[in-house]
């Protein structure tokens, strides 16, 4: 019989990564992410890994880039301010093409906000957050079974890609408990770490670093940096459509926010509402041919964030032409958090 | 006829970047001479920081990491924990490790991470042009302090090897300087110790070297090199500051 767990999506991560290989975590304590670097302390040590509680954000990530450069499986989480401090370091990650997983258990802001869920961070977590002009792999789940699942996905694709991937998920996911099956370690071929700095022995020397200042040589790496990204756009988007084949109106909701707007289709179907849910699991790369393929039938989209309208330029970038695009959110704040009849409401509204 | 002097086989030959009369050039050798030394060049992970001495990887023929400014250290405690068998160094300048990475060197030397870092102090910011150090000595002019570096605005300059030797987690702290034959025969020796200190796995060892910077100090060389001597000396006292084993 398949073994089913009652756990956390914070612990569901934690599992996951232990899971994929990944024994080395460096974190700092944040409010609602916390239980990351509890079970990391407390597991990491009897697998033969090291777990550092940081003297800062910005230091724990530095610490990732580190031991990210010698090849092994590395990760990090936090939450909005912690994560602000580490954009410095991504950053650097992103130019040194280094793989390595951050977690933003996403809580709301602006400043120190409040730790209520929040999908606030969109922007600064797919738009490529610290300096230059760079992107990293973010993947959006909405169950602890996806926390568990694209966590393991997260490191394949980082390593894959050589560049860091960040799991978007916030307090309702990081927090709730369900039922989670923990899966293997899926198969996936991965390339060999021959930029890995190990010391070079008798062979060459090898070099992480994102400073290039010869003529030209700054450009023909960010050219390369950036047809990684139109890699990943072809080949790594994924999405769940739900309802979709006879829909008059689309949603679109990503993580936490689209498990509401799922009962509240499920509603509107159960009043003959013909609804259904495009929600995109990779934040970036972005499912853009989904979002044209589905609105070259239905006209009608309304995005739904947990944000005063973020993911909504992707989408207005994505979606066919002449296709009606509405939007309801929610800044973040405690009580802001909406409830599936709110939401049947805009479905009626809009339909 | 034998061979008595000849390049370490840890630096590369090419030229060096580095200014006439500044004396990066000088300790690179003399952390090169060490490494071979002890035999750990195949072993090495040198973790280079912002400014003059980023351009590590162009000069040691070892593995090198570039950290962000100031950050040597959290990346040197990522790379050491992942291979603690590779001989892990930073070498840094002193606005990166005294003022913008003052939290990752005091966190990184209390912990006891099992790493040398280099600290090259030449009193101001090389690469950018010359501007106030955390280690400025007072009354001294800089491109932002165009009056002298004041006590009473400005802080007192930081003297990282004693404030470091204080720590638990430090095995090893020395200042050293390359000014004179006799210096660098005695700065050579405290960074084969700091060495022996990692090699054995014994700890947290700190080597601080002071240099002279003639371009960003307005000097020649000769002048800038007697500054160190002279200047620099009374107020960053030469010395072991803690020498743990005795190594």
């Amino acid at each position: 019989m398949t073994k089913r767990l009652f756990v956390k999506g914070n612990e569901a991560v934690a599992m996951a990564a232990i899971e994929a290989g990944c024994r080395y975590y460096f974190g700092y304590p944040i409010t609602p992410q916390s239980d990351i670097p509890e079970y990391m302390s407390a597991e990491l040590p009897r697998l033969g890994g090291e777990f550092i509680q940081a003297e800062s954000e910005i230091a724990a990530v530095n610490m990732l880039l580190g031991a990210s450069a010698t090849g092994v499986r590395a990760m990090t989480s936090s939450s909005g301010p912690g994560i602000s401090l580490k954009q410095e370091g991504i950053s650097y990650m992103a130019g040194s093409e280094l793989p390595g997983v951050i977690v933003d258990i996403a809580r709301s802001g602006p400043g120190l906000g409040g730790i209520d869920a929040s999908q606030a961070d969109y922007f600064q977590a797919v738009k490529g957050g610290g300096h230059g002009g760079y992107h990293i792999i973010v993947l959006a789940p909405a169950s602890v079974q996806e926390m568990y699942d694209l966590t393991m996905l997260a490191f394949d694709l980082a390593d894959i890609y050589r560049m860091p991937a960040m799991i978007l998920s916030d307090s309702v996911i990081g927090q709730m408990k369900e039922a989670l099956i923990p899966n293997r370690r899926p198969e996936a071929e991965l390339p060999s770490k021959e930029w890995a700095v190990r010391g070079k022995g008798e062979g060459d020397q090898r070099i992480v670093k994102s400073l290039y200042l010869g003529d030209g040589e700054l450009e023909a790496h960010n050219w390369k940096l950036h047809n990684r990204y139109c890699e990943l756009k072809e080949k790594e988007c994924r999405w769940e459509a739900f309802r979709t084949e006879d829909a008059d109106l689309l949603v679109t909701a990503f993580g936490s926010c689209a498990r509401i707007a799922k009962t509240a289709i499920m509603l509107a179907r159960e009043e003959g509402l013909k609804v259904g849910l495009l929600r995109p699991v990779t934040l970036f790369p972005f499912p853009a041919a989904a979002y044209e393929e589905l609105t070259s039938r239905c006209k009608k989209i309304l995005d739904i964030e947990l944000n005063a309208g973020q993911m909504i330029e992707d989408v207005r970038l994505s979606v066919s032409p002449d296709t009606e695009v509405f939007f309801y959110g929610r800044p973040p704040g405690t009580g802001s958090l909406p409830t599936p009849e709110e939401l049947l409401e805009q479905i009626r509204k809009h339909y | 006829m034998p061979q008595i002097f000849k390049r370490p086989t840890s630096l590369k030959d090419v030229q060096t970047h580095f200014c006439s009369g500044c004396h990066h050039g000088t300790i690179h050798r003399l952390v090169a001479e060490a490494m071979d030394e002890f035999g750990v060049q195949g072993r090495a992970i040198g973790i280079a920081s912002v400014g003059c001495s980023v351009f590590l990887y162009s000069y040691f023929d070892i593995d090198v990491v570039e950290a962000p400014h100031g950050r040597a250290p959290a990346v040197a405690t990522g790379v050491k924990r992942a291979r603690p068998g590779s001989f892990v160094f930073t070498y840094q300048g002193d606005g990166d490790l005294a003022a913008i990475g003052t939290s990752e060197i005091i966190h990184a030397a209390n912990r006891g991470e099992d790493i040398t870092v280099i600290f090259v102090n030449n009193t101001t910011y090389g690469m950018t042009g010359g501007q106030m150090a955390p280690t400025t000595m007072v009354g001294q002019r800089t491109s932002t302090s165009p009056y002298g570096r004041m006590k009473e605005k400005d802080g007192a300059p930081l003297r990282m090897a004693e404030l470091l030797a204080q720590l638990e987690g430090v095995s090893f702290s020395a200042r050293v300087a390359v000014n004179s034959p006799r210096n660098l025969m005695d700065a050579k020796k405290q960074i084969k110790t700091a060495f022996r200190y990692q090699v054995e796995g014994k700890g947290f060892s700190f080597i601080e070297a002071l240099s002279a910077c003639p371009t960003n100090w307005g000097m020649k060389p000769l002048q800038a090199n007697e500054r160190v001597g002279t200047e620099l000396c009374d107020y960053f006292r030469l010395g072991v500051y803690k020498n743990i084993m005795e190594l």
